[in-house]
């Protein structure tokens, strides 16, 4: 196979790993921000639910999560699925793990915040609310940026995982075409495009952490 | 009546009893200060007035507005100076936006940090912060203002600046309760001066009754200062 095929076509299941990356993050984000707050709630049978959800996201294979995700309404509940299934059970298995690092990142940054924050927050007469949406989250944001990047970057080669289930990612694609041409070039053009994909990942994120860098 | 009230105020953490039957009354216009030695509760007396904390009986009679200065400041680091004074007035108390950046200009002259408008806090020296955090306070236009030792997180030489602003306060008639471990301050800015130990109120006069007093453990908390 030509070279210039080889590219055409690991840039086709490229599309498919910027796709489970970016609905990835559109979901664990957020689900880790409330995650997190399970996790640091008053109640706590929340607290213990969201402490074992993490630790269970934390303590096992993510390959293995997918695998479930994926054959769980089949071999639990019975259901047969349609075919786009697996591309929803790809970005479960993801958003459910991510939101657990997230968690416990976001918790991290909130527990850094100094109470005092919050005291004067109350005697200036801010809502629990605008407190935490004006006060302390902006603060967060800063503390956890080094972590959240880490975990970014994590995720662009995690995304190669989906190959257990075999969606057209572009690890999927790379170990096909390796296969069928018994030559690992594929798989190398493949890791060249992670790496090239991570470069923009950090350098967007440098760019971040460098506009919240008006203060200490 | 007098514009705070405190009645029969007791508070214990576990079973630590830190407030015990605390009542004391403070008039438009007065200028309290609250002396006494580190864990006699003058800072837990302060937080409950100030719904910090929740006391265990008691009343608490206010109506108005209060702020609040912190010994470390606690301004809010991402803001800028302006946005510190200025949110909360905006979004708090709903007032319109450019009468609110004229007083927060006033202010900060009043404090001598006019060219400070635009700087974060961490660009500013700890006696600055705490001239900030003093104009972020006044922006509400509170009719009381509380202070739990301004000075004490401060380098000495930097100790005078917040006091000569305290006491440019006081001349304006401005109602303080402030604790302090700066017992010249004290004597030198109070109508009334609280001595507190072990979650009483052990003496209560003004500053001459009450450094002159001969009770014992105001004179051995005092000899502790001339020393
Ligand atoms: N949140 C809390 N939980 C438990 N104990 C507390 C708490 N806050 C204060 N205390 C205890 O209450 C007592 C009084 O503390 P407080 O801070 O009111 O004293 P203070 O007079 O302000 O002392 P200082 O001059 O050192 O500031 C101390 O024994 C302290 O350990
Ligand atoms: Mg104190």
């Amino acid at each position: 196979m030509m070279l210039s095929k080889v590219i055409e076509l690991l840039l086709g299941g490229m599309v498919t790993s910027i796709e489970i990356f970016l609905l990835t993050l559109l979901f664990s984000l957020p689900l880790g921000l409330i995650v997190a707050g399970g996790r640091m709630s008053r109640f706590a049978p929340l607290r213990w639910l969201a402490k074992i959800y993490i630790s269970i996201m934390r303590g096992t294979p993510l390959m293995l999560q997918l695998i479930v995700v994926f054959f769980a309404p089949y071999y639990v509940f019975g259901v047969n699925l349609s075919a786009d299934y697996r591309f929803i059970a790809v970005i479960i298995a993801f958003t459910i793990n991510y939101a657990a690092y997230f968690a416990e990142i976001y918790r991290g940054g909130i527990e850094s915040i100094n109470s005092g924050q919050y005291e004067a927050a109350q005697v200036l007469g801010y809502s629990k609310l605008e407190t935490f949406f004006i006060i302390i989250m902006p603060q967060v944001i800063k503390v956890v940026l080094p972590s959240i990047t880490n975990e970014v970057i994590t995720l662009v080669k995690d995304t190669s995982l989906s190959f257990v289930i075999a969606i057209p990612e572009m690890f999927t694609v790379a170990k096909q075409i390796a296969a069928s041409e018994a030559s690992i070039s594929a798989l190398l053009v493949a890791g060249l495009f992670y790496y090239l994909f991570n470069m923009l990942v950090a350098f967007v994120m440098e760019r971040v952490e460098a506009r919240l860098d008006y203060y200490e | 009546m007098s514009l705070l009230q405190v009645k029969n105020l007791k508070k214990s953490f576990d079973d630590n009893v830190v407030l015990k039957d605390i009542s004391l009354n403070v008039e438009k216009g007065e200028v309290l200060a609250i002396i006494g030695p580190s864990g006699s509760g003058k800072s837990t007396l302060l937080r409950c007035i100030t719904d910090l904390e929740q006391e265990d009986s008691g009343e608490i009679n206010f109506e108005g507005t209060f702020g609040l200065v912190f010994q470390n400041f606690n301004l809010f680091p991402h803001h800028s100076v302006m946005k510190n004074i200025t949110n909360a007035p905006i979004r708090v108390q709903k007032r319109d936006k450019k009468e609110v950046f004229e007083h927060a200009r006033k202010l900060l002259g009043q404090m001598g940090l006019s060219d400070k408008e635009d700087a974060y806090p961490c660009e500013l020296s700890g006696g600055q912060q705490q001239r900030v955090s003093i104009a972020r306070a006044l922006a509400m236009n509170p009719d009381i203002l509380f202070f739990d030792e301004p000075t004490s997180a401060l380098d000495p030489e930097l100790t005078g600046e917040i006091l000569t602003v305290i006491k440019d306060l006081a001349a304006q008639h401005m109602t303080m309760v402030i604790v302090t471990h700066e017992m010249a301050f004290a004597r030198n800015v109070a109508d009334t001066i609280i001595f507190m130990d072990n979650g009483v109120i052990v003496e209560e006069g003004s500053p001459d009754e009450v450094f002159s007093s001969d009770n014992q453990r105001m004179k051995d908390f005092l000899g502790k200062f001339y020393d």
